[in-house]
This record gives C-alpha cells, structure tokens and sequence, in this order.
C-alpha cells in the first residue's frame, strides 16, 4: 500500500509538469485550433536560458522569474514573426511551421549548448520534503500549483484575461468591440511559452537538459491535454495529474518503466478512438 | 442638421463579386435612420464596410474623420457599436462578461459600472441571467443582450443588423420602444437595417431604400412611408 501511495504522489509531481505544458498547449489551440507540436522544444530553450543565467553567477530565483520573461517576449515574437504569415494558410502550412519551429530551436540549442546532457539545479531545500515525497517533488508541485491558480485568476478576474478569452473565441465580435485580436493572440503565444518555461524548469532536474529532453514530456503533455479535452484548460490540468499517476502506476506495477511512454500513446490513440473531445472538452459539430 | 455619417461612393466586394455600387447617405446626430430592401441588397454589407469587415472603396466620414479603411477595432474606439447579424454573442462567456467585454475600449471604470447598471434597467431580464452562460440565454434575450454590449462602448453610433430577426412581434415591439428611450436619453445615432420595414419606419425619423447595391430612395420616414412604390414593394398594402 505505501508503495503505490509512493508512486501516486510521485506521479502527481510529474503529472503537475505534464499539466502546465498541457495547458500551453491548449492556450494556443484555443486560439488557433491548432497543436503547436514546438510548445517542448520552446520550454526546452528556456530551460537552457536558466541554465546560461544560473551559470553565468545569477541566483536560480531571479534567474527563474528572468527566464519566464524572456519567454513570454520570444513567445510573442515567435507569434508575431512566424506564425502571422501563415495566419490564413491552410492547416498543414501551419502544421509544417509548427514542426519547422520544432526542429530550429532543436538544433540551435544543440549548436549552442551542445548535445551533452548537463544537469540542472533544484532550488528546494531539503525541509521541502515529506515522507513520501522528495523536496523537489514537492516543490515542482507547489510551483506548478501556483502557475495555475495566477493563470486562472488572469483569466477569470481581469479585463485583459477577459479580452483574450474573447478573442480566442469569437474574434470578429471581439474586433467589434475594439479588442486588438492580433495582438491578444501574440500575448497567448507569450503566456503559452511563460508557463511551458516553468515547467521545462521543473523537468530539467529530473530528466536532466538536453536538446531533446522535451520530446518525451510532450507526448504526456498531449495525451493530458487530449484526455482533458484539447479545448478546456480545466480538463488539461486534471488530464496531466491523471496521466501522471497512471504512468507511475502502470510503469511500477505493470508494464515496467520502459514502456512508460507507451502509456501516453496508447491514451492518445484510444482518447481519440473512444472520445475525442476528452473528459471535459466540448463536442464541435459542423454544418456542411 | 450636422452629419455625424457621410458616405460617399462606397462599393465594397467580396472576392469579385462587386456588392455595393457606390452607396450614398448621411446621417445626422441623434437620429434614427432605417435601412429597407429586400434580401442580398446589401444592407449588411453596408453596415460592414462602415466598421471595416469587408473590402472598400469610396469615403467614409465619421464625426468628421475618414474611416474608410480603417480596421474593425480602430473604429470601434471611435465610437462606432455594431449589434451584427446572427448577434455576435461570445455564448462561453457569462452575461455581464459580455457587457464587460463591451465596454472593453473604454478606461472610465466608474462610467462602465453605471452603465452595467443602466443596461440591467432597460433589460431586467438580463440582470436575472447576469451569472448564466450567454449561449443559455433565449433568441430574444441574446438580441437585448447584443443591444446592451454594443451600447456598453458609449458610442455614438449604433449599427443595428436587424435587431427583430427571429423574434416573437411583442418582443420586437418592446425592444424597438426601448431603442427610442435610450436614443431620447443619451442621443445615440442609430443605423438600422430591418426587413420588418413597417416597425423600422415607426422607429426612424430618416430611412433610405437600397436596391442591388445602390440608394434609390431617401429621405424622412414619414415621406418614405407616402411613397407608393416604397408602400408597395416593402410595407405590403
């Protein structure tokens, strides 16, 4: 019994990580309906950013909170610069931006800071840790809590979270109503990357940095967003949680630790076989 | 009487297809002018290419400025509220969000909260549906509710895309009452376009008569109302 509690708080510390970038994910699909499959290597790139500051002699807080702003400013820009040319192309241009934008950041972080892994610091003491849970879990969970509740009460409580929940769903009416929609969108991409930074600076302990350490935790972070349904941002938290206790579960008990991304997989393909809108998501219908 | 709209030769297109072949009309402060014609005249694009939604050619003057092409939210600061076809509700969003959300270009929060308050007054059942989803409200709820946001920007134009489509006749008739009241109250120009001319002509004390994309007929609605081809072909008798 103690293990399987071990392994529940433990897959509720990654699962925290798999719900912020999930949530990214479903900030940008909200806006654009589509997948930003570049929201990993975007968050990975911050992470590395960290890195340089904490190494250049800055302390990991001010570095963090550096760090977040320097993402949402390249998230913004990335918006402005790459993604407004293609705003009305049709989806697979789109998509083709999207994986190019993924396999730029791939290799310039590569170039830059080379393929070797480094590790990256935890900023949690140790009187952070519980009997069950060590302090960088419990840490990264407090963190991603703290994420999530400031974004809910953006959105929820003031007049610029109100605008963007707007344009994001009725852009016309918005425009009606003097809302700027283009930039409401560039401030989506440059929340988006603000939250994936957090939690690739969550990850970076725990699977270490490397230009590819994102590729993994995007494919949970999809299954979390799918599960909770790719249009609610509720659904994406509670989606990452469960896909991060699952995982842990499944891997220690069942199918063994490598074929834990297995896991993510097969929830992507039966969430989209049984239930495509999710848990929580809502049902489009068209007319044609 | 000073104008607040000039319009001038304005043709607008979507893709090739030419809609509006050099409308002309002004409007004057604090007044009602109405819009008639039959379907795919181009009334809605009219009111369109005034807030910049489609493609135009020609002039545009408001309050003194050039507008014509300008975009959508620019001339929404203006001072320009469009209540469009099909309501343009944000159905995700509570009500009073939306009412908020109409106020959205404005920075006097106090002024914003009265309004609110104001909105309530005209449409007391919006205030008892303040916290419910807007997609939950009913055809004729959602259409005060278009009303209230797009008066939420204090502007001083109001386009109307026929704000009685789909509704039951008394609620129309309470709705066009409450439109005179606030234009009597805070001398908000209105821009109506109504396939229901009889009420629209009620409503105006100005109305023009588009055909094919073109003005054919303007002048008072009274004059309008004596017309014989406007009686005939728009007011059925």
């Amino acid at each position: 019994m103690e293990a399987v509690l071990l392994q529940v708080l433990a897959g509720l510390a990654t699962g925290g990580i798999y719900a912020s970038l999930a949530l990214a994910l479903v900030m940008i699909y909200q806006a654009t309906h589509l997948v930003n499959f570049a929201q990993g290597e975007m968050a990975m790139f911050a992470t590395y950013i960290a890195w340089s500051l904490v190494n250049a002699g800055m302390g990991y807080w001010p570095a963090f909170l550096l760090t977040v702003l320097i993402a949402f400013v390249l998230g913004v820009l990335i918006e402005r610069v790459v993604i407004r040319p293609v705003e009305n192309a049709p989806v697979l241009a789109v998509v083709v931006v999207f994986i190019g934008l993924l396999v730029i950041l791939n290799s310039v972080a590569g170039w830059i800071f080379t393929y070797t892994i480094k590790s990256f610091p935890s900023p949690f003491p140790p009187a952070l840790g519980i009997r069950y849970m060590s302090p960088h879990q419990v840490g990264a969970l407090l963190v991603t809590l703290i994420v999530l509740a400031l974004l809910y009460l953006f959105f929820r409580f003031t007049p610029l979270g109100l605008a963007m929940r707007a344009a994001a769903q009725n852009p016309v009416s918005s425009r009606l109503v003097g809302i700027r929609v283009g930039w409401m969108l560039a401030l989506g991409w440059g929340l988006a990357a603000a939250v994936g930074a957090v939690a690739g600076m969550m990850v970076a302990p725990i699977v270490y940095l490397d230009p590819n350490m994102m590729s993994g935790i995007l494919l949970y972070a999809f299954a979390a967003a799918l599960l909770g349904g790719i249009d609610s941002p509720g659904g994406a938290v509670v989606g990452g949680l469960v896909v991060g206790v699952l995982e842990n579960l499944l891997g220690a008990f069942v199918i063994g630790n490598e074929l834990k991304l297995v896991v993510a997989l097969v929830l992507i393909v039966g969430v989209l076989l049984v239930r495509p809108s999710g848990f929580f998501g809502s049902v489009q219908v068209s007319r044609v | 009487m000073t104008a607040l709209l000039e319009v001038a030769d304005l043709r607008a297109s979507y893709g090739t297809t030419r809609v509006l072949h050099g409308i002309e009309f002004s409007l004057g402060e604090r007044s009602i002018t109405a819009v008639l014609g039959a379907n795919g005249a181009g009334k809605t694009t009219t009111l369109r290419a005034l807030c910049g939604m489609v493609r135009t050619e020609g002039e545009i003057r408001f309050a003194g400025q050039r507008i014509a092409g300008r975009r959508t939210e620019d001339i929404a600061r203006l001072g320009i509220a469009h209540v469009p076809d099909g309501r343009g509700t944000f159905l995700y969003l509570t009500t009073e969000e939306n009412l908020r959300l109409g106020a959205y270009a404005r920075k006097d929060k106090r002024a914003v909260a009265r309004d609110v308050e104001r909105m309530y007054a005209y449409f007391p059942r919006l205030k008892e549906r303040r916290r419910q989803q807007a997609g939950t409200l009913s055809g004729g709820e959602q259409q005060m509710l278009a009303v209230s946001r797009a008066l939420m920007l204090a502007p001083k134009l109001l386009l109307l895309d026929e704000p009685s489509f789909g509704l039951a006749p008394l609620v129309v008739r309470e709705l066009f009452g409450i439109l005179r009241a606030i234009n009597a109250e805070s001398g908000v120009s209105m821009l109506l376009v109504e396939q229901n001319a009889a009420m629209a002509l009620e409503l105006a004390d100005h109305a023009c008569v588009i055909e094919t994309g073109r003005v054919v007929i303007a002048g008072t609605a009274a004059e309008l109302k004596r017309d014989d081809g406007v009686r005939r072909a728009y007011l059925g008798y």
